[in-house]
């Protein structure tokens, strides 16, 4: 299994335009990364691109920070 | 009470012939074209294989990467003549003038391309493979919605939508909102990138393109005998037209004074003209009346003059109506032979050339004006521009739906 950290990282990274420094595990997208509720969408669905999956709106809600997107990943990838 | 007299405090241009104020004017001052092969899709089965596009436009000069990813090209290109002309005024936005400062940028089509990708999105992978920034990456009010959010402008916020008149109106209706006194100055214009699938097929479908794929340097030919169509042009211009008085007090320097503006309708057809072009000659005339001048103290028309065969003469004849005796001496040039047709953003564009060729007192050419149409007898500038004592110059906008727009502008 490739490292699903540094690909959640490089997509959020993208995603968000910020640093990587900046985003650290208990980073929150909206508080501390500028995302608003539309790049958080956004970051979602780059995340089911990537990995090949769907996630129900309702987990995609529950994704706030750089940890919660690494453990759904990990919980739910194909890989 | 006399009115709240607009003047001319900043220009900002995105234009096939450059990329900012100057060198859009140096190009259009030498009569060069800035039609180009269409290299960003496969054009081959369409009609027309060329048009006048934006060339190597810096973005990052005033977007972040991921701020323009969110955004269609017009809306990039608008904020970028928006930064431009702001720059160029040298206005200082404090929390007292905030206010007091408005938006009117738009377009004439909206956000083509973006469109057209979300659509393929929907197509391929349903609704959920759609972007959330669809909407508001695509919709017309988003440049006036973007100046105002990157500088805190909290005046009025518009965006007028008349097809090809889309510029004009802008410009004539936020002088409008100085002259009444709901602001002291206004950012206003407009922008386009229509040079996508949708907008070629599009023009192309209704016969209203050049398809002069051997010459498409040719290809914009206003009033020649042999024009067959226009040329799609991508690009933005944004003017600051602040009040005069307010101007004066913290020492702008200004351009030129807005001293005129009108409009009509032809209420005629969807697409042409009335063959006499009266709707034209009403706006001419709106104008003239508003900038209190006869027709004769205008010396020049930055003409509407978009190469397409029923245009080109009803607006001559429009002309004509307007200066009666007067018709052989007006200097009339279509900036459109280099720069091609920029739709929603022509009447921006052509309304800071006018304002260029009254700084510069100079006329700007027609070039590809080889055999005039013999219905076409007026003074166009052909080819090279012409050095001319300029008082008054006035520009035209006329656009699908029948709709008219013309402006004055004067020296101060």
């Amino acid at each position: 299994m490739s490292n699903i950290e540094e690909r959640v990282k490089k997509i959020i990274i993208e995603q968000l335009g910020v640093k990587e420094e900046e985003v650290k595990p208990e980073a929150s997208f909206e508080n501390d990364l500028g995302a608003d509720s539309l790049d958080t969408v956004e970051l979602v669905m780059a995340l089911e691109e990537e990995f090949e999956t769907e996630i129900p709106d309702e987990e995609a809600e529950k994704i706030k920070t750089v940890q919660a997107a690494i453990d759904y990943v990990k919980a739910h990838s194909q890989e | 009470m006399s009115k709240r007299r607009v003047v001319i405090t900043g220009m900002g241009l995105l234009s096939p012939l450059g990329n900012d104020v100057q060198s859009s004017w140096q190009g259009l001052s030498a009569g060069t074209s800035g039609v180009v092969s269409i290299d960003h899709f496969d054009t081959s089965q369409f009609s027309t294989h060329f048009a006048a596009l934006v060339k190597d436009f810096p973005v990052t000069d005033y977007l972040s990467a991921k701020e323009a990813r969110k955004m269609d090209d017009f809306i990039q290109y608008g904020i970028a003549a928006g930064v431009q002309a702001l720059r160029d005024s040298g206005l200082a936005i404090s929390e007292q003038n905030a206010e007091r400062i408005g938006v009117m940028v738009s377009s004439g089509i909206g956000g083509l391309g973006l469109i057209e990708e979300n659509h393929n999105k929907l197509l391929q992978g349903g609704p959920r493979k759609m972007s959330p920034f669809f909407v508001p990456s695509t919709i017309i009010n988003m440049i006036s919605g973007h100046l105002s959010m990157m500088f805190g402008l909290t005046g009025p916020n518009m965006a007028i939508v008349t097809a090809c008149t889309t510029g004009v109106h802008n410009i004539g209706q936020a002088a409008r909102v100085i002259a009444y006194g709901d602001a002291d100055v206004m950012l206003a214009g407009g922008a386009e990138k229509a040079s996508t699938p949708l907008g070629l097929g599009g023009f192309g479908a209704a016969r209203a393109l050049s398809t002069r794929n051997d010459d498409p340097q040719a290809a914009s030919r206003p009033w020649d005998r042999d024009r067959d169509g226009f040329v799609l042009g991508d690009g933005a211009g944004v003017m600051v037209l602040e009040e005069y008085e307010h101007a004066k007090a913290r020492g702008a320097k200004i351009y030129a004074e807005l001293s005129g503006f009108g409009m009509s309708a032809d209420a005629f057809h969807i697409t042409s003209p009335p063959e006499d072009g009266r709707g034209a000659a009403l706006a001419m005339r709106n104008a003239l009346k508003d900038a209190q001048l006869n027709a004769e103290q205008v010396a020049y028309i930055n003409a509407h003059g978009t190469s397409t065969a029923a245009g080109d003469i009803a607006e001559t004849r429009a002309i004509k109506a307007v200066y009666g005796a007067h018709a052989k001496q007006v200097m009339v040039s279509s900036t459109k032979s280099m720069t091609g047709h920029l739709l929603g953003a022509a009447g921006a564009v052509e309304a800071i050339f006018s304002v260029l060729a009254l700084q510069h007192q100079q006329v700007p050419p027609t070039i590809n004006l080889d055999n005039p149409d013999t219905e076409c007898d007026l003074d166009y500038v052909p080819h090279h521009s012409r050095d001319a004592k300029l008082n008054h110059v006035l520009c035209n906008s006329f656009g699908f739906g029948g709709t008219n727009g013309s402006l004055v502008f004067s020296r101060v």
